[in-house]
């Protein structure tokens, strides 16, 4: 009897110990009606989803990786933040963040109105457009009628599935959802896909320049610009909850900065050499 | 290979941290639900049915979304009206343990209530025949001899919570079928048959968490059952 | 409780109505392959000879001793990388029907009842009366005819308690199949609704709900089973 009830409390002295690594400090008590000079945060968590190469990936030894992970420290050292990376799987992004689980969006989300409904934008740290990607021996041009017949994957509450279910599945292409872009590359590989729809750059990195996405490229080079308004936004920005408004002005004092001081480009050159990925 | 098969061992740790876990809340909340289901009232009878019917007639994934997204805005919602900035954060680890400990309190709760029920009535009247209070003789004298009863049906309910932590990698929790997921993913290029590969690592892992537990619960039966005669086939 | 509204537009109770019939269709497909796969398998693991048991014995203890969603991934994603089947599937038989979807998850779910069942089902055998084994054998059956006149409908009607669970089981196992790519089951319909309208509660309350009711239905179909096939076994009246 003794024993059993010392193992029980061993067991959960244990679980409570590690409950509370893995567990954020308490909750502060409100903050005074008149707020200080000048508002810190001590620690930003950010969340990323760590499967979308060179933007936000992990080494083999689980370490997170990319230009996004590498903007978001540049940006915490500009507030003198402390970094601490949550991941998160893509489609439960904006929940996650509207049910603080974090406190910043940075892993590659596009700025469109409709996620403006919800949530709050920085300006944009980079912008790229998206593609088709399919077969290179099929030569199929970027309108969304050459695509009837194909079936293409894409990741679930992306803008790239904005587009395909608005302007490639009534064109007659199938359009199947998954819950990460490199998923999506998997069953590409195995042949269950024709192809996907992507950011240019994201798939150049994580698909068509390794050894399974060589017989594949963008079809057209990209979507045409017509669609960029309604489906993918104005770039790629960092997303917070509408009533941070300080942290949002903090943070694109940041942006502006490191585009000053050449951090930014030392950081583009790194992850993306030879292309702009600032755009327009 | 070698760094991606460590990276997926670390979350081993993660696995069994919330299979423990788990099983601590489930073994709590199993003896409560089965102290309700035994009580002479007739309202904590109500209660201890209604939380193991409820619970068990709806699977786990479905339980473990409702508490992850559902139980975090909850939450903030009542502290926000007591004034806090934000409630405590239920990440996944806390979403898994809770939710798999409450699902399987309810399995736990059959196990316990059928094990409470097969010690002989005559060895709590013969303590309360002595003086002891109630739970007195609960604590000293049921509950060592419902262990032997309460083990087999205890190690089934063990081995399955083990598989459902699986289910924390749903809501992005970074244990072994997470990790072995995403290596698979990642390593597609470099290594052929990498999820493959991975994947089975993974399922070598669990198999052999369980087959140590087994080992380990079967030796228990066996020091509760010192001194029982059984019957010969 | 407005909010509760979203989840009975049309649109929205479509989607409930999809995922419904999918989930009744991979839990009775499954069910029925997983029991045509099981007997066979069971008169091997109850076989006195090692080279029979032993393959079943291995089949059991991994596919118990791994995860649903584990076995799920593995046949959905892991066999699809091997070369030898991505060159095979478009046009050989039976390799076409792993590009399926829905074939990776039946199967899945169809192996992972078998095995369990198969256990059951052996035990149950093995607990068959010794003085019913010695009667048969008096008598002069054969192996066989004992083994499916006697042993496997006594064995099946005991086994009966146990897989009413084993199908419940199932029908929780389903819901895994929402992590497959386009497969559009129940929980899929709720995490859909919440996905879109941010409503975090109400379509998993009514997923939950659903569930409830399949569980009951079952339940309660296997009650009437019980009633008929086990009615040797219930409490006597007075005579």
């Amino acid at each position: 009897m003794r024993l059993s009830l010392l193992t029980l409390g061993l067991i959960g002295a244990a679980t409570l110990a590690a409950c509370g690594k893995s567990e954020p400090p308490a909750p502060t008590a409100a903050a005074p009606a008149a707020a200080p000079a000048a508002p810190t945060w001590p620690e930003l968590r950010v969340a990323i989803d760590p499967t979308y190469k060179p933007f936000t990936y992990k080494t083999e030894s689980g370490e997170p990786a990319g230009f996004d992970v590498d903007i978001a420290k540049a940006l915490c050292e500009q507030i003198n933040s402390k970094c601490a990376f949550v991941e998160q799987a893509w489609d439960g992004m904006i929940p996650g963040l509207l049910a603080k689980k974090y406190d910043v969006i940075i892993s590659s989300m596009s700025i469109t109105d409709e996620r403006k409904q919800s949530v709050d934008f920085t300006g944009k740290y980079y912008n790229t457009p998206s593609c088709v990607v399919v077969k290179t021996a099929l030569n199929l041009g970027a309108e969304a009628a050459n695509f009837k017949g194909k079936k293409l994957g894409v990741l679930k509450a992306s803008t790239q599935e904005k587009y395909a279910m608005g302007e490639l599945q009534p064109a007659g292409a199938t359009v199947v959802p998954y819950d990460a872009q490199d998923q999506v590359y998997l069953d590409i590989k195995s042949g269950r896909l024709d192809g996907t729809v992507a950011d240019v750059v994201e798939v150049r990195g994580g698909f068509l320049s390794t050894p399974d996405g060589a017989a594949y490229s963008c079809a057209g080079g990209r979507i045409p610009v017509e669609f960029d308004a309604k489906y993918f936004g104005t770039g790629a920005g960092v997303a917070l909850r509408k009533e941070d408004t300080a942290l949002r002005d903090a943070l694109d004092a940041g942006i502006k900065a490191i585009r000053d001081n050449g951090k930014w480009k030392e950081l583009a050159d790194k992850h993306v050499p030879g292309i702009d990925i600032w755009g327009s | 290979m070698t760094p991606y098969l460590l990276s997926i061992l670390e979350g081993l740790w993660v696995t069994i941290g919330v299979a423990l876990g788990a099983l601590c809340v489930a073994a709590v909340l199993g003896l409560a639900g089965a102290a309700a289901k035994l009580s002479p009232y007739r309202w904590l009878n109500w209660i201890g049915d209604v939380y193991s019917t409820v619970i068990r007639g709806v699977p786990d994934l479905v339980w473990m979304l409702l508490l992850y997204f559902g139980g975090q805005i909850l939450v903030n919602d009542i502290a926000e009206a007591f004034g806090f900035r934000r409630g405590p954060q239920i990440n996944p680890f806390v979403a898994g343990v809770l939710t798999i400990g409450f699902v399987y309190g309810a399995y736990m709760t059959e196990t316990f209530r059928g094990a409470i029920m097969s010690v002989p009535k005559g060895q709590s009247e013969a303590g309360w025949a002595f003086g002891m209070s109630r739970f007195y003789t609960f604590r000293r004298m049921v509950l060592p001899q419902m262990v032997r009863f309460a083990l087999p049906s205890f190690t089934n309910n063990w081995l399955v919570l083990l598989k459902a932590t699986a289910l924390v990698s749903v809501i992005g929790l970074a244990d072994i079928t997470n990790l072995a997921k995403q290596a698979g993913a990642a390593a597609r290029g470099e290594i052929p048959g990498a999820a493959i590969i991975f994947m089975a690592f993974a399922g070598l892992l669990y198999l052999l968490i369980s087959s140590l537990s087994l080992y380990l619960l079967r030796k228990a039966e066996a020091r509760y059952s010192v001194g029982v005669k059984r019957g010969t086939f | 409780m407005d909010k509760f509204a979203i989840i009975f537009e049309p649109q929205n109770l479509q989607l409930y109505a999809t995922g419904l019939v999918a989930t009744l269709e991979l839990l009775i497909i499954s069910l029925v392959a997983g029991a045509l796969l099981t007997v066979p398998l069971t008169l091997m693991r109850v076989s006195g000879k090692a080279w029979l048991s032993s393959p079943v014995w291995l089949f059991t203890y991994v596919v118990r001793g791994t995860p649903l969603l584990i076995q799920v991934y593995f046949i959905y994603y892991g066999i699809a990388q091997l070369e030898w089947v991505q060159a095979l599937w478009d046009t050989v038989w039976p390799w076409t029907l792993f590009k399926d979807p829905f074939f990776c998850a039946v199967l899945a779910f169809t192996l992972n009842t078998s095995a369990y069942t198969v256990e059951m089902l052996a035990g149950a055998i093995r607990e068959t009366p010794a003085g019913e084994i010695e009667a048969a054998q008096a008598a002069g059956f054969s192996h066989w005819n004992m083994m499916f006149r006697l042993v496997l409908p006594s064995a099946l009607r005991r086994t009966l308690p146990g897989y009413s669970n084993e199908v419940v089981m199932m029908l929780h196992a389903t819901s895994l199949a929402s992590v497959v790519p386009s497969l559009y089951d129940l929980t899929n319909a709720a995490y859909a609704i919440y996905k879109t309208y941010y409503l975090a509660f109400q379509p998993f309350i009514m997923v939950a709900v659903l569930y409830f009711v399949l569980t009951f239905a079952l339940v309660y179909v296997f009650r009437l089973l019980e009633r008929r096939f086990l009615a040797y076994l219930r409490p006597q009246g007075h005579g």
